[in-house]
């Protein structure tokens, strides 16, 4: 009973001390804060009166005014389009270079170029790359199809490599002993292991090109983004809920549908 | 019986598989000739665009360097202020969400829902539609990315730390609840330590892509580095647009390997 009720003693033995790492690191973020907020000038007024806007955003929002169908449906049609050629052949390219970048399949004088390409086609945000193409190959949507092109090769070229990269190499040698060329080796031995995983990839790169095709508009790639941008700066914010509504709908249903196509692979 | 099973020639799938794999395949060829025949290219732009790209590589060098010290490097500090403090905010949002989300700490499917909902929601809308939105509430400026940023960012961080948190051991939880702990400490003494490491590598993640996605909110208005890339761009000044990309793509690559560094250095 002394033992419990003296507090000196049960501090000394308390085991669940914090450590001095993690103190460290939440000064460190308080003070971070501090700064922060003081290089950027962000006062607390400023940013209550834009909260108190909300509410005049919100009734400006509400009700969503679906009223202009045919620019929605041909948005909506255009992002569309983008995205599926956008991943097709998105997805034909990165077949090849993820191939290419397997460090098990290919000489490393091949790999690491192709290794440093993904890696450039990675490193810029699409819009960037978007704003690229909208000066080389104008306005519209081929610039929206060539951005997305080199999104989708950044993310699952880098995928595909490293999939092949696991697979087991029992029988790439078996195919392999039998005489079999580089192609029927691929084909017969490397792409059934990794087949089921690519299309995993594939559905999920079909997917963030639908998101990143309502976006590449705003740049001027054309899209559903064009015309959310063009009703933003017209103020128009209860077409702008309408296009955001559809946004949302289109992506779940694009989450839906990848889905199903997962469970029938 | 046995004779049947080997009279039936062995297939590897059944009809039903291989009907709705061909009809995957069927909706995938549809979908792309669709789209392949009523999309809006304008063909001589494609033959024309190497050119157009050489004319641009040829406008944007030699790099102006002197744009550096006296507009780029302000901005980029503002930038990666935009990107911690957005990310920052995020898990004000985000660990109550995933809180709320993992079955294992809420049992109630209700709430679970309402959860997943805002999870998803934030997550589907792109961050510079959320900064189109901001830039509405609060004005243009940093205000406006730093809150686009953290309401981007919910939906991913909420989601992974909502998936550690359904992933820990019962056991230590279980040991902790027959002492008669409060639910408060159960969560800091007994999730939080498993989930930790995640967490840490989960929000350095999520402040990794913050950084490239600050970097391009300038363009909508949001403050940062895209503003005075736009400026650029709008002024056709492509020897300075050039230096701002070299700028962000350095600014990337430093980001990320600071993460990396961090990372294992925590776990």
């Amino acid at each position: 009973m002394d033992g419990i009720t003296n507090t000196k003693n049960t501090n000394e033995l308390n085991p669940f001390k914090t450590s001095l790492t993690n103190r460290l690191i939440w000064l460190v973020i308080a003070a971070y804060i501090f700064y922060s907020v003081s290089a950027l000038g962000l006062t607390l007024d400023r940013i209550l009166l834009g909260f108190g806007e909300s509410e005049r955003l919100l009734s400006r929002m509400f009700p969503p005014d679906f009223s202009r169908v045919s620019l929605l449906v041909s948005g909506v049609a255009e992002s569309l389009q983008i995205a599926i050629i956008s991943s097709f052949f998105g997805i034909v390219i990165s077949l090849f270079i993820g191939l290419l970048a397997a460090r098990n399949m290919m000489p490393i004088f091949i790999t690491g170029p192709v290794r440093a390409f993904i890696a450039l086609c990675r490193s810029f945000h699409p819009v960037i790359i978007a704003i690229i193409f909208v000066k080389a190959v104008g306005f519209g949507a081929l610039a929206g199809i060539l951005t997305l092109i080199v999104a989708s090769i950044g993310f699952i070229a880098k995928l595909f490599a490293e999939a092949i990269e696991e697979i087991s190499f029992n029988p790439v040698e078996a195919i392999k002993a039998t005489g079999a060329s580089f192609f029927s080796v691929i084909i017969y031995a490397v792409m059934p292991q990794v087949f089921t995983r690519f299309i995993g990839f594939a559905s999920y790169q079909l997917d963030s090109n639908l998101r990143n095709s309502t976006m590449v508009g705003i740049v001027g790639a054309g899209g559903l983004g064009g015309t959310l941008f063009s009703a933003f700066q017209r103020f128009d914010y209860d077409f702008v809920a309408a296009i955001l509504l559809t946004i949302i709908a289109i992506i779940l249903v694009g989450e839906m549908l990848s889905n199903i196509v997962r469970r029938i692979f | 019986m046995t004779t049947l099973s080997i009279d039936s020639e062995w297939t590897r799938f059944t009809l039903k598989e291989r009907l709705s794999r061909f009809s995957v395949y069927l909706i995938i060829v549809m979908s792309l000739i669709w789209s392949w025949q009523s999309v809006e290219v304008i063909q001589e732009f494609l033959y024309d665009a190497p050119e157009q790209l050489m004319d641009m590589f040829d406008r944007m060098t030699p790099l102006d360097y002197a744009y550096y010290p006296t507009t780029i490097h302000a901005a980029l500090i503002e930038t990666l202020h935009i990107a911690t403090l957005g990310t920052l905010i995020t898990l004000i949002f985000a660990v109550p969400l995933a809180l709320l989300n993992a079955n294992n700490i809420t049992p109630n499917k209700g709430l679970n829902w309402i959860s997943q909902f805002f999870l998803v929601s934030t997550r589907s809308i792109n961050s510079l539609v959320w900064a189109l939105l901001f830039i509405a509430l609060f004005g243009p400026g940093v205000i406006a990315g730093i809150m686009a940023i953290a309401i981007r960012s919910i939906g991913f961080v909420g989601k992974l730390l909502s998936e550690a948190l359904a992933e820990v051991n019962m056991g230590t939880i279980e040991a902790l609840k027959a002492t008669g702990a409060p639910w408060g400490s159960i969560l800091v003494k007994g999730y939080w330590p498993q989930v930790m490491p995640a967490f840490y590598s989960i929000v350095l993640f999520r402040w990794d892509i913050n950084v490239r996605e600050s970097a391009v909110l300038g363009l909508v208005g949001a403050g940062g580095i895209g503003v005075v890339l736009n400026d650029a761009q709008n002024l056709f000044q492509w020897q300075k647009v050039a230096m701002v990309l070299v700028s962000i793509f350095a600014v990337v690559i430093v980001a990320e390997v600071v993460a990396i560094q961090i990372r294992k250095r925590l776990i």
